[in-house]
């Protein structure tokens, strides 16, 4: 199992998440978070005085896989959060121990990603 | 020296109490006749501060219905419209608007003190009530002028502004309000057999604001992420409804000033009359907008609720100072209902952050219409014939009499309809061919507050506390408990006992 992490710009994730559902990926969390790269800050202007802000809003998206999945959520990130500019963000897979379903106690690759019937419909 | 004061105060009461008692019977009247031209003044006045109120209004609402990285756009927006139409209308929009030809005025530029304005037996020397009335149009061209940007808010370059609010405050809205109300074609004087009635301007100020507005989105285009790839209209909610909410009933109190003082005078305190048509079609607005968007959708939606009691106003503009009590509330009902089916029917194509183009487009027209409907035979002005209505109970539906007043009316909405969007679309376009009319995608993005405006109108909202000078918080303040661990663990046990 493998935890990718990525770091992206906000309007990248709309596209991401629906590639990802429509390739039977749906679960995954967002985080807003703040940071510093190598993207200049921010400086904002108070009536004269000005204030440099050097973090920069961006999106953490965190999904858990399966091994073999890797590649498509790396690959599909890669293509809808790449703009070629400075602050696209960075992209992290980590190994992952255990997974465990609170609602039934099951444990394993199973309880990763949504499957066949099992989907609840948004309403 | 209290006493002393006193006794003064005392004596200068006494001497004006015995002049107008030496004087001649002559003298008195016209030194009553100009006291009540100054009572009158007095109430534009409190009527002018109350239109100018509108402008916070305006302001509310469509900084409520924006997200949070367009609030300080919106403060900044409303600001420099104020500022550029003030000086337009200063040196040219009256002229513009007061007397002339058919088509517009011809004095009064650059409006001054004992100025003479007109020719003839009309002609006037300009003195305090002149500045008194000048200022209470200039309100109303602000209001007007505020109206257009609703469509276009969180995207629009702020150089447009600048551009447009010059155009519109100079040339626009006083052609407009020359042709109905100083003496052009769709007034008593023009060439229609009947004047067009229009109180306070639901078509003067309100259609003409949201034509504009219509013009300027037809050319700026909808807000990134509007439609979706289905082509199907989303939602992108506004960060405040308690703010739209504010911004809604300022503009419901400011409203008693610009249709109450439309009456430019206290005579018969007729202006309680007008306030009181004025809350009961707004009252009614808010009934049936709440009533048909839960018919048609079964939410009760806030925004919806404004936008019935902003069309209400709208739609009683023009009649507040021509119908019954009984009929106020029936205009202001449908207006409610319009301005439902406007937005449902609107957003599926342009996107309208507010629902300008119903509340004062739809509504506006509507409100035009109403007057021809239902203006009462105790109210007309001269040359005018009652609504519709009353035609149908005595008999006078001919073209010459309550029809042809309907008529007329509809000739206000299509004229005025032609006139602003022609002129403000030719506006647009240009700007749009050379300084542009829209931000980057990058800029509107990240918001017009910060890309625009290099400031944040909420700053910690995308400044974590951390970037502050002060650095992180400080949990102990002076006099402020600070809990200890031993205590946090002896109020709240981790694991029952």
């Amino acid at each position: 199992m493998k935890k990718v992490e990525a770091f992206i710009r906000h309007e990248a994730f709309e596209p991401i998440r629906q590639e990802l559902l429509e390739r039977g990926i749906p679960s995954l969390s967002i985080s807003e978070v703040k940071g510093s790269g190598r993207q200049k800050g921010v400086v904002e202007h108070y009536r004269g005085a000005s204030l440099t802000v050097n973090v920069r809003p961006k999106l953490k998206i965190e999904c858990v896989i399966d091994d073999s999945e890797k590649d498509i959520v790396v690959e599909t990130i890669l293509r809808h959060a790449r703009t070629g500019s400075v602050g696209d963000g960075k992209i992290f897979v980590v190994p992952v121990e255990e997974a465990i379903r609170i609602r039934t106690g099951e444990e394993g690759e199973d309880v990763l990603q949504a499957h066949e019937g099992s989907e609840v419909p948004a309403t | 020296m209290t006493k002393r004061l006193s006794l003064a105060a005392l004596m200068a009461l006494a001497t004006s109490l015995a002049l107008p008692a030496i004087a001649s019977a002559q003298d008195i009247t016209e030194v009553v006749e100009a006291k009540a031209l100054e009572l009158d003044m007095v109430w534009v006045a409190v009527a002018t501060a109350l239109v100018f109120l509108m402008q916070a209004g305006f302001l509310f609402l469509e900084i409520g219905f924006s997200r949070q990285k367009n609030a300080g756009a919106g403060v900044a927006k409303i600001l420099i419209n104020l500022g550029i139409v003030t000086i337009a209308w200063w040196a040219i929009g009256y002229g513009i608007s007061g007397t002339g030809n058919d088509f517009f005025g011809t004095d009064g530029f650059f409006f001054s003190f004992g100025q003479v304005i007109g020719s003839g037996a009309d002609a006037f020397e300009v003195a305090g009530a002149d500045a008194m009335l000048m200022l209470f149009g200039l309100a109303f061209c602000a209001v007007s002028l505020a109206i257009v940007w609703g469509t276009t808010l969180e995207r629009i370059k702020f150089a447009t502004y600048v551009v447009y609010a010059v155009v519109f405050g100079a040339v626009i809205y006083p052609l407009v309000a020359h042709a109905v109300w100083g003496g052009g074609l769709l007034s008593v004087d023009g060439p229609l057999s009947k004047p067009v009635m229009d109180f306070a301007g639901s078509s003067v100020v309100h259609l003409t604001g949201a034509v504009g507005g219509l013009a300027a989105l037809l050319l700026l285009g909808p807000r990134i992420g509007k439609y979706g790839s289905d082509g199907k209209p989303r939602a992108i909610p506004g960060h405040s409804m308690p703010i739209v909410g504010l911004g809604v009933m300022i503009l419901w109190i400011g409203w008693f000033g610009f249709n109450g003082g439309s009456t430019f005078e206290t005579s018969g305190a007729f202006f309680g009359e007008v306030m009181l048509n004025t809350q009961l079609a707004a009252a009614a607005g808010v009934i049936g907008a709440l009533g048909v968007v839960y018919m048609k959708t079964k939410t009760l939606d806030v925004g919806m609720a404004g936008n019935g009691a902003i069309a209400g106003l709208v739609g009683i503009t023009a009649p507040s100072g021509f119908v019954e009590y009984w009929a106020a509330p029936i205009i202001g009902l449908i207006a409610g209902a319009v301005v439902v089916y406007g937005v449902l029917a609107i957003e599926k194509y342009l996107d309208d952050p507010v629902g300008a183009l119903s509340a004062h487009g739809l509504a506006g027209i509507w409100g035009t219409l109403a007057v021809g409907l239902f203006a009462s035979p105790r109210l007309i002005v001269e040359g005018a014939s009652p609504g519709f209505w009353y035609g149908l109970t005595d008999g006078d539906v001919a073209i010459g009499g309550t029809l042809g007043q309907l008529g007329v009316q509809a000739v206000a909405v299509v004229a005025t309809f032609v006139v602003v969007f022609a002129i403000s679309y030719a506006t647009f376009a240009i700007i749009k061919a050379t300084i542009g009319l829209r931000v980057s995608e990058e800029e509107e993005l990240s918001g017009l507050d910060i890309s625009t405006h290099g400031m944040y109108g909420y700053p910690e909202a995308f400044i974590p506390q951390e970037e502050y000078p002060v650095g992180r918080f400080e949990p102990s303040v002076a006099g402020t408990p600070v809990a200890t661990e031993t205590a946090a663990s002896d109020t709240r046990p981790l694991v029952k006992s």
